[in-house]
C-alpha cells in the first residue's frame, strides 16, 4: 500500500493515496470541481483554468519542523495569495481545500465569461446541447450577463469535416486540447494538432484520409464542448429525446459495454431505431472507449431490407408463408434427416441461441458445428485467462505475447489497452509475418516466415534466447493468439503450442495470466464453451446431411459453400437477419431479431459473460434465434427452453459446468467504478455512459478449478510455406470489412475500399504492378478483381488476402495473381 | 300581497323576452358567418417564414422539449447552399404535431429562438381519424409571399454562415 495523505475539502476530510490530484480526491467524497481540460485518464496539462480553487497548507515551523498550532490547537493554515489548479496540484498532509469559497467564484466566473467572449449561442441546434460541460458550467459557474458586445465575436468556420467521420466546428472549440491528447497520449495517433496560436489556433488532421484512427469517435465524447461531433449522428436528435439501454458490442471479441440511444425516426417510417452507439464503463473491459467500428456499424439494424417474414421455396422465389408452416416444415424435414441433420452456427449468436442450436443437434443425433475458420476454443476453455484478469492491472514485471493478430485491425480496443500496459512497463513481444502497428509499443518483434507459427512459440519455450526467458520470467504472462495468415487447422495447431508455453512457464491458472483466442466474431469464445466447433471440410458436411439449419452465417457469400457440382442438395433452413447469397439458396428463411432487439449473454474473448439487453421493438414478425430453434424444437418433441433468454441461461447455467451459478441477476451486478463518470457532471469523464446494468463475470478455467488439464500434444507445421514459383495466399483480417452488416454503414465506405490485396514491392515489381493498381486473384479457381497495396514487411511469395472482402480466402493456399 | 306576488314575477319574465326581441343578436353563423378572433388567441400552429421565403424553424427541438403535451415531433437534417430551407444550418426535415394531444398552452411559441412557431388563428380542427389529426410541417408552413421563392432555396455559398440566424429578418 503506498502512502496515503488526509486532507479536507469544502471541510470534508478525506484520505486519499500520495499524489493524487486534488480534483480526483474531492470527485471521491462527491465535491464537483468544474473542469474542461482535465480528464480523468489522461495527463493533466493545467491549460483551460477552470478548475481553481483555494488551497491552503498547515504552516510548519522552520526551526522546529513542527506545525504550528493555533490557541484551540487545530493546525494553522496559510492559503496561497493566488487561485491553483486543482487539477494539477498534488494533494498534500494537512491541505485544506475551498472550492466554494467567494474567491473561487470569482476564479469560475471569470474563466467562463472569457470563454464565452468568443464561443457562439449554437445551444439550441448543437448536438452537445442537453449534454454539454460547457453549458453546464456556465449555467453553475458563469456570470448572467455577458459584458463583451456581441457583435465582436470571432466567427470561424462551422461545417469543417476533419475526415468522413467527425466534423469540427471551430467556433465552439475552447481549445482544451483533450481530443489531441487523447490521439496522442491514450491512442498513441497523433493525427491531429493545434494549429496557428493565440485566437487563431484551431485544430487540423494531419492524416489522410482526415482523422485516420479506429478510435477518432471518443473524442466526440471528451470534447467538453460541441465542437466535434460525429457525421453519423450529426444533427441526429437531441440528447434529452433519447432512450439508453445497455448493450453489448457484437463486433469483435473484446465485447465493450456500450449504450444504444434509440429514438423514433420518420425516414424509417416512424419505427424506433438506433441513433447513436456510446460507450458504457466497464473498466476491466473497454474503460470508457470503443472503436469506431462499434460506434457506427449499427445502421443494419434498421435496414429497409431486414427479412421480416419466414419465406418458402415455391420453385425459382422464396415465397411469404407463416410462421405455423415454416416451422412444421423445418420440423418435418429435420425429423426425416435425423442424424443428418447439421446445424452450423456462428459466434455472431447469443450464448441462449446457441444452447437450443446445441440442444436441437443433440435430441436429433445430428451434428452442431461452429462457422468460422478458427480452432484453439477448446485450448481457451482449458487454460484461458483466470477470473479476475484485468489488462489495465498489466504492466512492469508481466509479459504479454501477441502472434499471428494485428489486434488494431482485429479488436481495437485489446490493441489499446495492450499498447497501454507495455507503456506502463509490461513485456510486449509481437510475434507476425508482418509490421503490425503493435510493434511500436514492443519490447521484442518477432517476424517469422508463413508456417512457423508453431516453431516460434516451441523456440520461445526453450527459453534460450532472452526473450523466451523474458515471457519465462514474467510474474504474470497472457498470450493473445489470432489466425493471421492460418486456417482451421493452423491456429488451432498454434493454439495448442501456446497452451503449452503459458503451462511449461506457470502462467496457467491465475488472474491476469493465460490464454486469449482473437476470434473473428464477438461469441466464438462463447460457441466453443457451449461445445460447437468447427469443421475443416465445410463443404464435405454439407453434402453429407440430409438438412442444413444455418443460423447467423453466410457461407454461400463467403464462398465456404457452394451449390456447384453438389448432386443431392440437403434440404436447406436459413435463420438470418438480412437477406444474404446464403438466404437466396435456401428452402427455408426465417426472420430472426437483430440482437439488439432482444435479450441475450456473449462470452468475451477474456471469457466474460455479458448481458445485453433489449433496445428496440422487434422487427416485423422476426422472432429470437433461441425461441425459433424451440419451436422447432417442440415440434420434434424436444423440451426446449421458449419463453425468455433468461429461462434458456438459468438451463444452461445448470448443465453447462463452466457456467455453474451463473443468473442473469449476477451478471447484472455493478461495482463502483473509477473514474466515476456518467452522472450529473458531464465535464468530468465526458459523456460516456456509467454502469448500471452489469459488469459481467469473468468465467473459471479448467486450470483455475484446479481441475487436471490434459493439453494436445503439439503437432507439426501450422501452415504451409510459399513455394518457389508460386504464390501463397493467406488470410488476413480487416477492422471495415465488406461483411453484409458492415455494407450497410454507408458512411464507412470510404474506409473500407475495394477488395484489395498486399504484397511485397518486389514481388509486385515481378508482376509489373504498382501500388493502386488493379489486379486478377485467382484462387481456387473463383477470381475477383483486386487493388494491389505493398508492404514491405509482408514475405515474398505471399499474398495477404483480407478475410470478407469477397474473395473467398480462408486458410492459406495457392493462389494466382496477374496483372489487368 | 301573496296571491298576486307570482303574477308579478311572471309578467317580468315574460318583459325581458318581449325586450330581447328588439336587441342585435350574438349568434354566428357558423361556418357562414366567422367571428374573428382576439389578438392573443391561441388556435392551430403556423410556421413562420422570413420574407424571402426561407422557414424560420431551425430544428431545434425546444419547442417539443417544452410542450408539457408532449404533442410535437422533431427531426432536423442539414442545409447545403444547393439545397437550403433555413438560414441556419440545420432545418426540420420532419416537423408534426398532434392536435390530439396539443393543450394551446403556447409554450412552444416562447421556447422558440427564431419565433418560427406561432399559435395564431386557425380554431377549425376536426378530425374523423387519430391520423389525421397529426398535422405535418406541409400543413404547418406558412404559405409563400407573393415575392418569394418556396423551400428549398439555392443560395449563394457563403451568405448563411450562422447556425442559429439573428432574430432580425436575415440577408432578405
Ligand atoms: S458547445 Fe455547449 S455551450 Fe457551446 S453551443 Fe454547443 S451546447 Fe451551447
Ligand atoms: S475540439 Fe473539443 S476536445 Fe478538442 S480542443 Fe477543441 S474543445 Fe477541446
Ligand atoms: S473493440 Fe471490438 S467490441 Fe469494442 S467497439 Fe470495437 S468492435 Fe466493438
Ligand atoms: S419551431 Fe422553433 S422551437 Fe420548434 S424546432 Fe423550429 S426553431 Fe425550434
Ligand atoms: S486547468 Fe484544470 S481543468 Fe483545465
Amino acid at each position: 500500500m503506498s502512502k496515503t495523505v488526509t486532507l479536507t475539502i469544502d471541510g470534508k476530510q478525506v484520505t486519499v493515496p500520495e499524489g493524487t490530484l486534488i480534483v480526483d480526491a474531492a470527485k471521491k467524497i462527491g465535491v464537483d470541481i468544474p473542469v474542461f481540460c482535465y480528464h480523468p485518464k489522461m495527463q493533466p496539462v493545467g491549460m483551460c483554468r477552470m478548475c481553481l480553487v483555494e488551497v491552503g497548507r498547515p504552516v510548519v515551523d522552520r526551526a522546529t519542523g513542527q506545525v504550528v498550532k493555533n490557541e484551540d490547537g487545530t493546525p494553522q493554515i496559510r492559503f496561497a495569495p493566488n487561485l491553483m489548479t486543482a487539477c494539477t496540484t498534488p494533494v498534500s498532509e494537512g491541505m485544506v481545500v475551498l472550492t466554494e469559497s467567494e474567491k473561487a467564484h470569482d476564479g469560475h466566473r471569470a474563466i467562463i465569461e472569457f470563454l464565452l467572449t468568443s464561443h457562439p449561442l449554437d445551444c439550441p441546434i448543437c448536438d452537445k446541447g442537453g449534454e454539454c460541460p460547457l453549458q453546464e458550467l456556465t449555467m453553475r459557474h458563469g456570470p448572467p450577463q455577458g459584458r463583451f458586445p456581441y457583435e465582436d465575436k470571432i466567427h470561424f468556420e462551422k461545417h469543417f469535416p476533419l475526415g468522413e467521420l467527425i466534423y469540427l466546428d471551430r467556433e465552439r472549440c475552447i481549445l482544451c486540447g483533450r481530443c489531441i491528447r487523447y490521439q496522442a497520449e491514450i491512442v498513441g495517433e497523433p493525427v491531429i494538432g493545434f494549429y496557428q496560436r493565440g485566437r487563431a489556433t484551431e485544430i487540423v488532421t494531419y492524416s489522410d484520409p482526415g482523422f485516420d484512427s479506429y478510435f477518432s469517435g471518443n473524442t466526440t465524447d471528451i470534447c467538453p464542448v460541441g465542437a466535434l461531433t460525429t457525421a453519423d449522428f450529426r444533427f441526429g436528435a437531441r440528447a434529452w429525446e433519447l432512450k439508453a439501454e445497455a448493450s453489448i458490442c457484437a463486433q469483435c471479441p473484446v465485447g465493450c459495454n456500450i449504450v444504444f440511444n434509440t429514438r423514433r425516426e420518420a425516414k424509417s417510417g416512424g419505427r424506433v431505431v438506433i441513433k447513436r452507439v456510446m460507450p458504457r464503463q466497464n473498466e476491466e473491459v473497454n474503460e470508457l472507449w470503443i472503436c469506431d467500428k462499434g460506434r457506427f456499424v449499427h445502421h443494419y439494424t434498421h435496414s429497409a431490407e431486414r427479412l421480416s417474414r419466414p419465406l418458402m421455396r415455391k420453385g425459382e422465389t422464396l415465397q411469404p408463408v407463416s410462421w405455423e408452416d415454416a416451422l412444421r416444415t423445418a420440423a418435418e424435414k429435420f425429423e426425416a434427416a435425423g442424424k443428418e441433420v447439421l446445424v452450423l452456427a456462428s459466434g455472431r449468436l447469443s450464448n441462449e441461441d446457441l444452447f437450443n442450436l446445441k440442444a436441437l443437434a443433440d435430441g436429433l443425433g445430428g451434428r452442431a458445428v461452429l462457422y468460422g475458420d478458427m480452432g484453439g476454443g477448446d485450448l481457451t476453455t482449458l487454460v484461458g485467462v483466470g477470473q479476475g484478469t484485468n489488462l489495465a492491472t498489466l504492466g512492469a514485471g508481466d509479459a504479454i505475447l501477441v502472434i499471428a493478430s494485428d489486434l488494431q485491425e482485429e479488436a481495437p480496443i485489446w490493441w489499446l489497452r495492450v499498447k497501454q500496459a507495455a507503456e506502463r512497463g509490461a513485456t510486449l513481444i509481437v510475434a507476425n509475418p508482418r509490421a503490425t502497428k503493435l510493434d511500436t509499443y514492443a519490447s521484442f518483434v518477432i517476424r517469422y516466415a508463413n508456417g512457423d507459427e508453431v516453431q516460434t512459440v516451441l523456440n520461445l519455450a526453450k527459453k534460450t534466447d532472452k526473450i523466451g526467458q523474458a515471457f519465462a520470467e514474467a510474474e504474470n504472462a497472457v498470450v493473445f493468439f489470432g489466425s493471421e495468415g492460418l486456417g482451421l487447422e493452423g491456429s488451432q495447431r498454434l493454439a495448442v503450442a501456446c497452451a503449452h508455453l503459458l503451462r511449461e512457464t506457470g502462467h496457467v491458472g491465475k488472474p491476469n495470466n493465460g490464454l486469449i483466442g482473437v476470434w473473428q466474431r464477438a461469441n466464438d469464445q462463447g460457441a466453443w464453451e457451449l461445445g460447437f466447433e468447427p469443421v475443416a471440410d465445410l463443404q464435405a458436411a454439407f453434402e453429407q446431411a440430409g438438412a442444413v439449419y444455418i443460423v447467423g452465417a453466410d457461407p454461400f457469400g463467403d464462398g465456404r459453400l457452394t451449390l456447384d457440382g453438389v448432386k443431392e442438395r440437403p434440404f436447406l433452413v436459413v435463420q438470418e437477419i438480412l437477406p444474404t447469397p446464403t438466404t437466396e439458396v435456401a428452402d427455408l428463411v426465417l426472420p430472426a431479431q437483430a440482437y439488439a432487439e432482444r435479450e441475450g449473454t456473449y462470452v468475451s474473448g477474456e471469457r466474460r459473460v455479458q448481458r445485453f439487453y433489449a433496445a428496440l421493438p422487434p422487427y416485423g414478425e422476426a422472432r429470437p434465434d433461441f425461441a425459433i430453434t424451440a419451436a422447432i424444437g417442440k415440434r420434434l418433441g424436444l423440451d426446449l427452453e421458449d419463453g425468455s433468454a433468461e429461462k434458456v441461461f438459468e438451463r444452461l447455467a445448470v448443465t453447462q459446468p463452466a457456467f455453474e451459478n451463473l443468473t442473469y441477476a449476477r451478471l447484472a451486478e455493478v461495482r463502483e467504478q473509477w473514474p466515476i463518470v456518467g452522472r450529473g457532471d458531464l465535464y468530468y469523464g465526458g459523456t460516456a455512459y456509467e454502469n448500471r446494468r452489469g459488469l459481467g463475470v469473468q468465467l473459471v478455467p479448467a486450470a483455475q478449478r484446479e481441475e487436471p488439464v490434459t493439453l494436445p500434444e503439439v503437432q507439426g507445421e501450422a501452415g504451409p510455406r510459399p513455394e518457389e514459383d508460386e504464390w501463397l495466399g493467406v488470410p488476413v483480417t480487416r477492422l471495415l470489412d465488406r461483411g453484409t452488416t458492415v455494407l450497410l454503414s454507408t458512411l464507412l465506405h470510404r474506409r473500407i475500399g475495394e477488395p484489395f490485396v498486399v504484397v511485397h514491392p518486389m514481388a509486385a515489381e515481378r508482376l509489373s504492378l504498382a501500388e493502386g493498381q488493379k489486379a486478377r486473384l485467382t484462387v481456387n479457381g473463383a477470381s475477383a478483381e483486386v487493388t494491389v497495396r505493398v508492404d514491405e514487411t509482408v514475405s515474398a511469395g505471399v499474398v495477404l488476402v483480407p478475410r470478407s472482402m469477397g474473395l473467398p480466402l480462408y486458410e492459406p493456399m495457392k493462389v494466382s495473381l496477374k496483372a489487368l | 300581497m301573496p296571491v298576486l306576488e307570482p303574477l308579478i314575477e311572471l309578467g317580468r319574465g315574460l318583459w325581458t323576452t318581449f325586450r330581447s326581441m328588439f336587441e342585435r343578436p350574438v349568434t354566428y353563423q357558423y361556418p357562414e358567418q366567422k367571428r374573428p378572433v382576439r389578438p392573443r388567441y391561441r388556435g392551430r400552429h403556423v410556421l413562420k417564414r422570413y420574407e424571402n421565403g426561407l422557414e424560420r424553424c431551425i430544428g431545434c427541438a425546444l419547442c417539443a422539449a417544452a410542450c408539457p403535451a408532449d404533442a410535437i415531433f422533431v427531426e432536423a437534417s442539414e442545409n447545403t447552399d444547393e439545397e437550403r430551407y433555413s438560414p441556419g444550418e440545420r432545418y426540420a426535415s420532419t416537423y408534426e404535431i398532434n392536435y390530439l394531444r396539443c393543450i394551446f398552452c403556447g409554450f412552444c411559441e416562447d421556447a422558440c429562438p427564431t419565433e418560427a412557431i406561432v399559435l395564431e388563428d386557425d380554431y377549425e380542427l376536426s378530425f374523423t381519424d387519430r391520423r389525421s389529426a397529426i398535422y405535418p410541417k406541409e400543413m404547418l408552413l406558412e404559405p409563400v409571399g407573393p415575392e418569394a421563392e418556396p423551400t428549398p432555396q439555392r443560395t449563394p455559398p457563403g451568405l448563411y454562415t450562422r447556425a442559429v440566424p439573428e432574430m432580425e429578418d436575415p440577408k432578405d
